[in-house]
């Protein structure tokens, strides 16, 4: 199989030999007229999908010609983006040529063998799975289900989520499975999990178009939500009453449009948050009847620690640590004193911000007749404290009662297409289960294991190795096969001098990495497994307002390269259940004696339900020719059995490739724009108005949270704040927009933006090459004092995107304990002529 | 701890611990710098600077901005692009007129001037660095793909 590759250099020649004989007075046919008219010819298939980028979700229209995508542009009938796209969007027909794809299995050999020392060399698919099964049965046999794990996406589809946790949590059981969103959005989960026992926002994107005043708290929509920034802007330059306040540890392109800008010292948003509920209380603007009925209050546990190696001094002082997410209740005067420290004046000693800004910040929650709607990202989410700043921004739309309908809007944003859709609602972390539920909870297993017709006891209540505990466990040698799926985690992920790098190379271990391109973490895997994306394969996301879409495939994949279902899939087939369960478990179950993991898992009258047949007639659909029967719809269908009827209802699997999406909880058939509100929300009961039904009393609660400093932070030695993120041309590693020409050349490598008197401070000037370093590794980059990011004195900002500049080398692995998500955004660095 | 002990005990930590080093990288975004050296990035490139217009992928890609636009103001108070590409100013700039699109609002209507969502341009439009890319792109234009395969080809295999 294999998509007809055309190459480009060979079409360049062919079209200048048709042009020399044109120009030798050789009567071309038809084609001298310059414009081909005939509509058998000039037809293209136009078919939707979502962009491949961030969690913004935008529908695309795709043309495809002979088995190429030829053009995309936005979907004029995508409700997310009505027709427009950013620039990453509108370059995505060329995400899938970059002319280094991969498109045979690589392993690395010596004398014929597997060698971790050896070179690369193809093999097929059969020798592959052959030695990737050998190696997993060897760590299986070596230190059980702990010895196995796999680090998957929030770029996973649905079903490949789906599919892979089984594989893992049943087939394996182990639950050392864990998306990269755990680096993106964990803390933001466990703020809704904290605050209303239910994750995803209540709101939608349909707020952008009903609120007063917008306030981006540590996000820079303008480059990395461009379209959602369309629409803010849309409603802030047309309506002339709305305001928009940016608050950043720099000033960045989001500034622009800026009524109240904010630059805050690193951490402190912590203050900040809760000098605005201070103020609301001390000016009586508490809405007393929403709080009295809808709410409750909790102080949470403080000295948390900081996700650490448990040897590091900064664990062994955090008292806390050990019960980091604990909160006792507490009446709202107790939470009123607390909060009472944080005046306008303490708040402005700690952040730096001006007491007058923070009073006109304040005042926009504070005002009961203005709609705010809070925005916010990594800023919030990659920090040692992110849950708690999630919980504290909860806190002052909750004490106004500014939530859960049109234009009162505390909303998180996401970074990857289907964080929400695959990380968080099939629950691929270590942690979690589909919809909502816990590996740790009895009846949750219970109700997993009754769905999956697995016999009680197969899941393991223990939670897995999460991201940065994976790293350091192949580090350790304690995970010895490991699977890597959709990310780049070598790049990614924090510290990966001393902990991701020397983890993947350490000999007792074996990586898998299946990867479209060669990506730094391909390079530093055992075997490579080229992988299908995007439109080459049947999909569905879910973006950051619960909206689930999906696509068909379009194109099929260059050469041997599959997608990562058919990999998950085709990999069970080589476990007999004899291999991964112990005998006493086989024993409840005797009827699966013999089978392989693939017959458990996907054989089992419920994911091979639906024949071929149902498929959609003009789509190819590789999985299911290769599997005979309709995978991804089987796969939907099991998996939507576990929200329907409790809150996360999906519509049925044809629904949605007839539309552009749909927000769940989809109920008799209509989508849900705001949830626990009366009228809005199908689940809230008779009469309540307002039903936080997360939790069993309907109540959110609000925290007693303080601020509490950083893990590391500048002091002599290193006397700088590092602050990565990303920038608007480039989408997380760079692995599909830097093979795109024109996105390449608009931001071509990474540069350590700084302060024009900084630079002066080390004698140094724009473009020299700066070593930027801290205390666990270094890389060299290019001063720039100009361009897009105005940085304050003392913090540096490097993007991520560039894999020649591995900016996570020097990055600190700290987590908020709570979370376990990275802080990539603190960190102390020295600079210095390179 | 103090900075100096902290690194001693990693150094242990590192020469307690070995890894299977690699060779040179294989990949042309970073070169031949095996994953666990760093280099010095090459020197930093203007913006290209020209008139003339890059051709496009397909009808819908936006342009790419084929000059430099170093210090141009677009913020809620002014925006320098449209000093040139605004419909009233083209006579006297000789510059490319902002599509017809951008006067559409969210739900398809005309506006009477540019809709705000179409105001910051450079979230579609972006000028182009004097570098080249390390690794080519096979994509193949709709115009190519038909006068290679000739009028006469055309019907769907």
């Amino acid at each position: 199989m294999g998509r007809k590759r055309i190459d480009r250099r060979e079409f360049l020649k062919m079209e200048a030999a048709a042009m020399a004989a044109t120009v030798g007075g050789m009567p071309a046919p038809v084609a001298a007229q310059n414009l081909v008219t005939d509509r058998s010819v000039t037809a293209l298939k136009w078919s939707k999908a979502p962009c491949r980028f961030c969690g913004t979700g935008c529908g695309v229209m795709v043309a495809t010609k002979d088995g190429r995508v030829v053009a995309t542009h936005g979907d004029t009938k995508a409700e997310v983006n009505r027709g427009l796209n950013c620039v990453k969007g509108y370059f995505l027909s060329k995400i899938m040529y970059g002319e280094d794809r991969l498109t045979r299995p690589l392993l690395r050999k010596k004398n014929g063998k597997y060698d971790k020392s050896g070179e690369f060399s193809e093999v097929s698919w059969d020798e592959a799975f052959d030695v990737m099964a050998e190696q997993f049965k060897r760590a299986l046999a070596r230190r059980g289900p702990s010895g196995v794990g796999m680090f998957g996406s929030g770029q996973w589809t649905i079903w490949e989520g789906y599919a892979a946790n089984k594989l893992f949590k049943a087939g394996f059981r182990s639950n050392n499975i864990d998306p990269n969103a755990r680096h993106c959005m964990a803390s933001a989960v466990m703020g809704f999990m904290r605050t209303f026992g239910m994750d995803e926002p209540m709101g939608c994107y349909d707020d952008f178009e009903a609120a007063d005043a917008f306030v981006l708290w540590g996000s820079n929509m303008a480059e990395m939500h461009p379209i959602l920034w369309t629409r803010l802007t849309d409603r802030r330059l047309s309506a002339p009453h709305v305001r928009v306040a940016v608050l950043s540890t720099f000033e960045h392109r989001s500034f622009d449009l800026a009524d109240i800008s904010i630059v805050f010292t690193p951490q402190s948003d912590l203050a900040l948050l809760n000098a605005i509920a201070n103020h609301i209380i001390t000016t009586n603007r508490v809405n007393k009847d929403f709080v009295n009925k809808h709410t409750l209050f909790k102080r949470g546990q403080t000295n948390i620690g900081y996700g650490l190696r448990p040897e590091h001094e900064l664990e062994k002082r955090a008292t806390g640590r050990a019960k980091a997410g604990d909160a006792t209740d507490i009446t709202f005067e107790d939470y009123a004193k607390f909060v009472s420290e944080y005046t306008f004046e303490n708040a402005s000693r700690i952040s730096g911000v001006p007491v007058n800004q923070i009073r006109e910040l304040a005042e926009l929650y504070a005002d009961p007749k203005t709609k705010v709607m809070s925005l916010w990202t990594m800023g919030f989410n990659q920090h040692t404290r992110g849950v708690w700043c999630n919980n504290l921004i909860y806190n002052i739309h909750l004490l106004t009662g500014k939530i859960a309908e049109p234009g009162n809007s505390p909303f998180s944003l996401t970074g990857q297409p289907s964080a929400c859709g695959t990380a968080r609602e099939v629950g691929t972390f270590s942690h979690r289960l589909p919809a909502d539920m816990l590996v740790a909870n009895k009846s949750h297993r219970d109700k997993a294991e009754h769905i999956w017709k697995l016999p009680e006891g197969t899941i393991s209540p223990q939670p897995g190795y999460h991201a940065v505990l994976q790293n350091r466990m192949l580090r350790d040698g304690k995970l010895n096969a490991y699977w890597v799926q959709v990310n780049n985690n070598i790049q990614a992920g924090a510290n990966t001098n001393e902990e991701g790098y020397p983890g993947y190379r350490n000999p007792e271990n074996f990586i898998v990495v299946s990867e479209a391109y060669p990506t730094v973490t391909a390079q530093a895997a055992d075997l490579v497994l080229p992988t299908a994306m995007w439109v080459e394969k049947e999909g569905s996301y879910g973006n950051a307002e619960r909206r689930t879409h999906f696509w068909h495939q379009l194109v099929n994949a260059p050469g041997e390269a599959r997608s990562d279902l058919w990999q998950v899939m085709e990999f069970s087939k080589r476990f007999k259940i004899e291999e991964v369960w112990p005998a006493d478990l086989i024993a409840k179950k005797p009827e699966y004696k013999g089978k392989t993991l693939f017959d458990v898992l996907y054989r089992n009258g419920q994911v091979d339900k639906f024949p071929v047949s149902e498929m959609a007639p003009d789509f190819d659909n590789q999985e299911s020719k290769a599997f005979g029967f309709y995978v991804q719809k089987g796969l939907f269908e099991e998996y939507a059995e576990f929200g329907r009827g409790h809150g996360h209802d999906l519509a049925p699997f044809d629904t949605y490739h007839e539309v552009r999406g749909l927000r769940w909880p989809v109920v008799n058939g209509k989508e849900t724009l705001w949830r626990y509100r009366e009228g809005l929300d199908p689940y809230v009961r008779a009469g309540k108005g307002v039903d936080f039904y997360g939790f069993p009393d309907g109540k959110a609660r609000i925290f007693a949270l303080p601020y509490e400093a950083a893990a590391e932070s500048p002091d002599a030695t290193y006397p700088y704040w590092l602050v990565t993120g990303r920038v608007l041309e480039h989408w997380h590693s760079g692995s599909m927009t830097r093979r795109v020409p024109e996105l390449y050349r608009a931001f071509p490598e990474a540069v350590c933006f700084i302060h024009p008197d900084d630079a002066a401070k080390l004698g140094m000037r724009r473009g020299d090459a700066v070593k930027v370093e801290s205390r666990r590794g270094h890389i060299i980059s290019r001063l720039e004092t100009r361009g897009r990011d105005r940085m304050p004195r003392g913090v540096v900002f490097v993007p991520w995107f560039d894999e020649s500049q591995l900016i996570n080398k020097v990055t600190l692995d700290a987590t908020d304990p709570i979370s376990l998500q990275t802080d990539f955004k603190k960190c102390a660095v020295r600079l210095g002529r390179a | 701890m103090t900075s100096k002990l902290r690194l001693t005990i990693a150094a242990a930590l590192m020469a307690a611990f070995s890894t299977v080093a690699l060779a040179q990288s294989f990949s042309a975004l970073r070169g031949s710098t095996p994953l666990n050296e760093e280099t010095t990035p090459p020197p930093l490139t203007p913006e290209m600077n020209t008139s003339v217009r890059e051709p496009r992928s397909y009808p819908e890609q936006p342009p790419v901005i084929p000059h430099s636009i170093e210090g141009y103001e677009v913020s809620r108070r002014a925006n320098k692009c449209l000093s040139c590409h605004a419909r009233t100013r083209i006579q006297e700039s000789q510059a490319p007129m902002i599509s017809v699109t951008h006067f559409f609002d969210r739900d398809g209507q005309t506006l009477a001037s540019v809709s705000p969502r179409r105001y910051f341009c450079t979230e579609c439009h972006v000028p182009q660095h004097n570098v080249r890319p390390p690794v080519e792109n096979d994509f193949v234009d709709i115009d190519t793909l038909l006068k290679v395969k000739g009028p006469d080809s055309g019907a769907r295999r």
